[in-house]
């Protein structure tokens, strides 16, 4: 995990010339430095500044208020919790987004994953031919989060689709799966789940660092195939699905360029789709509703925060790092 | 019998590795799914090149009867033509490049190398940034960008392109970090030795050894940008600013059907650069995002 096993930054260099000059001249040098590092850090502490920090405590500001974009800020009015009350017990339409994402969430993060596990299982024997499939499944991860494919999703998924088409060999008679409240979301999970080539390029790196001396001590053990990946491949890899896991599941909370192109931007059919982040640019944006879409964001903010929380403290008791470090 | 006994014990690969039969079986399966996962893509192509009727009765992947009349017709669909949609994805994406390379570069040899009060921190803060999702901050950045006259302002893709410029993109700060990390510090020491300040090691020994970390940035950094529709959507508001993701939503709105032949056409176009940089660069996008997902 990148994350929690970067080197700490803070760690002195040991051992270099520097240690050893006289006192003043090693002041000068790391006074120096210093100055230089925040003359090179300089862009990225503005951007922090302007780009995030203030913006983040403009909309902490703006959840408090009926601010929408039309009216002055000398006119803005403070509304106190109004809009976090309005969000929690009077809008039925936000409990309906946060069920859909959660949903889309719940469905299409471990499946996704699974088929990743699963095509990177296959792919981690090393034959010639490997590379070349390993880059045919991640191009759907370059492809998969534009504009273009959610379009063409949508036609796949049409009563005339391509999708029904294909049943219609089978003698199946299909639906207009996108037009339909019962299967419109389920048309963006298989969208989600077909991206599954970047969680699969980082499980087989995974793989490929599980020593193989591990395998052959269970196989003299007398282990079977299904042992051997119980026992042996997902301990050692359950640092990277953890990995995988905490990634996806951020990403599938932000869903948002195929169910706006579904619903065109409306969160249809029968607000099936939904999602969070669409509800947030259409009550933003659409409804101009832009302090209580400072108040969604905020909120939307703490929930990721405490379930990436939760899958950090679940981690603990699944997670199996093998160098024996407590972390 | 030795010849029957040292398999068992000596042999480096593992037992189950081996089996034709198996292999076969695997090859199969996997080119199987395969063929699932780049049909839509083929379908997509396919259609793009099929007339309206075809494209709802045909599902098979060649057209009875060419059509790249939908190229033509998707082209100049609107009132302004594709090209210029292409044009302004074109330069918000190379000036991301550009900006995201220069910033991002600049603050990772800052936390990679230099010393100063409160790099620890600032740090830690940087990949608490990492997690940040974009889509809390686009209603202030927003209100704060129009309150500054620059949404649909004279050049409206500032909105786009200064936070590219000011290292907000936290992912490639730390990849680069953890590039540099891996440049040996004797080269820095070396340097200064010959009395080389901060800047020189800067310009002379990691700018030149970061060109893979930067190429990696350059490549995901256009992709990403290419690909990108939620920012795009909420800051582009004239027709003539529009990128191609944006002017590709204007068929969805446009009720009728006719449509569909031509939107594929521009669907296919659209996706055209980012797959061309797959070809060039696919080995190195795969190992990019294993050195900057786990290894380190």
């Amino acid at each position: 995990m990148a994350l929690t096993t970067a080197p700490d930054p803070t760690r002195r260099g040991t051992g270099s010339a520097r240690a050893h000059a006289p006192r003043g001249v090693a002041g000068r040098i790391r006074n120096s430095e210093g100055l230089a590092g925040y003359v090179f850090l300089s862009p990225w502490l503005i951007g922090l500044m302007a780009v995030t920090a203030i913006p983040m405590l403009l909309s902490l500001y703006l959840s408090f208020t009926d601010y929408d974009i039309l009216t002055p800020f000398s006119e803005v009015e403070w509304v106190g919790f109004a809009n976090y009350e309005r969000m929690f017990t009077a809008d039925p339409s936000y409990w309906h987004a946060v069920r859909v994402t959660l949903t889309f969430a719940l469905v299409a993060v471990p499946l996704k994953l699974a088929a990743a596990l699963g095509v990177a299982l296959l792919l981690n024997r090393a034959w010639r031919g490997v590379g070349l499939f390993r880059s045919l499944f991640y191009l759907p991860s370059l492809l998969g989060g534009s504009v273009a494919l959610a379009i063409v999703w949508v036609n796949m998924f049409n009563r005339d689709g391509a999708f029904n088409s294909l049943l219609a060999v089978f003698g199946i008679e299909g639906k207009p799966w996108v037009n339909d409240p019962d299967w419109a979301l389920e048309t963006l999970m298989v969208l989600a789940i077909w991206q599954f080539g970047a969680p699969m390029v980082i499980f087989l790196a995974g793989l490929k660092q599980v020593p193989t001396e591990l395998y052959e001590a269970a196989s003299v053990d007398g282990a079977n195939r299904w042992r051997q990946f119980r026992a042996v491949t997902l301990p050692m890899l359950s640092p990277v699905i953890f990995f995988n896991l905490v990634l996806e599941t951020i990403n599938g909370f932000q869903g948002f360029t195929a169910a706006f192109v579904l619903s065109n931007g409306t969160g249809g059919p029968v607000d099936s789709t939904l999602m969070y982040t669409l509800n947030l640019y259409i009550k933003g944006f659409t409804d101009l509703e832009m302090g209580y879409a400072s108040a969604m964001a905020w909120v939307f903010l703490l929930a990721i925060g405490i379930i990436t929380a939760i899958l950090f403290s679940t981690g603990r008791f699944w997670v199996h790092y093998s160098d024996g470090e407590d972390r | 019998m030795t010849s029957t006994a040292r398999p068992a014990v000596s042999r480096p690969r593992r037992p189950r590795a081996s089996g034709g039969g198996g292999q076969a079986v695997r090859l199969l399966v996997l080119i199987a799914i395969v063929a699932v996962v780049l049909y839509p893509l083929f379908w997509m192509i396919g259609a793009s090149v099929k007339s309206q009727e075809e494209i709802v009765s045909n599902i098979g992947l060649l057209p009875r009867e060419f059509t790249p009349g939908n190229y033509v017709d998707g082209w100049t669909n609107f009132d302004l033509s594709f090209g210029r949609f292409f044009l302004n994805s074109a330069m918000v994406s190379l000036l991301t490049v550009v900006g995201n390379a220069i910033s991002c570069l600049l603050a990772a040899y800052a936390f990679a190398r230099l010393k100063f009060r409160l790099r620890g921190m600032w740090f830690a803060v940087m990949i608490g940034t990492l997690l940040l999702p974009g889509h809390v901050l686009i209603v202030p950045q927003y209100i704060l960008f129009r309150t500054l006259g620059l949404v649909g302002g004279e050049w409206p893709y500032l909105p786009l392109l200064i936070p590219q410029f000011l290292a907000t993109e936290a992912f490639f700060v730390f990849l680069m970090v953890q590039f540099m990390r891996g440049i040996p510090r004797e080269l820095d020491e070396a340097a200064k030795i010959d009395g080389a300040s901060a800047f020189g090691i800067f310009r002379h020994v990691i700018l030149p050894l970061s060109r893979p970390a930067l190429v990696t940035t350059a490549i995901f950094s256009f992709i990403w940008t290419w690909n990108d529709f939620f920012r795009q959507l909420v800051f582009l508001s004239s027709l003539e600013d529009y990128t191609v993701p944006v002017a590709l939503t204007l068929f969805i709105d446009s009720t009728s059907q006719s449509a569909v032949g031509p939107m594929f056409a521009m669907s296919v176009l659209s996706l055209l650069p980012v797959f061309l940089f797959f070809l060039a660069f696919q080995r190195m996008l795969v190992e990019g995002i294993n050195t900057s997902g786990i290894k380190g």
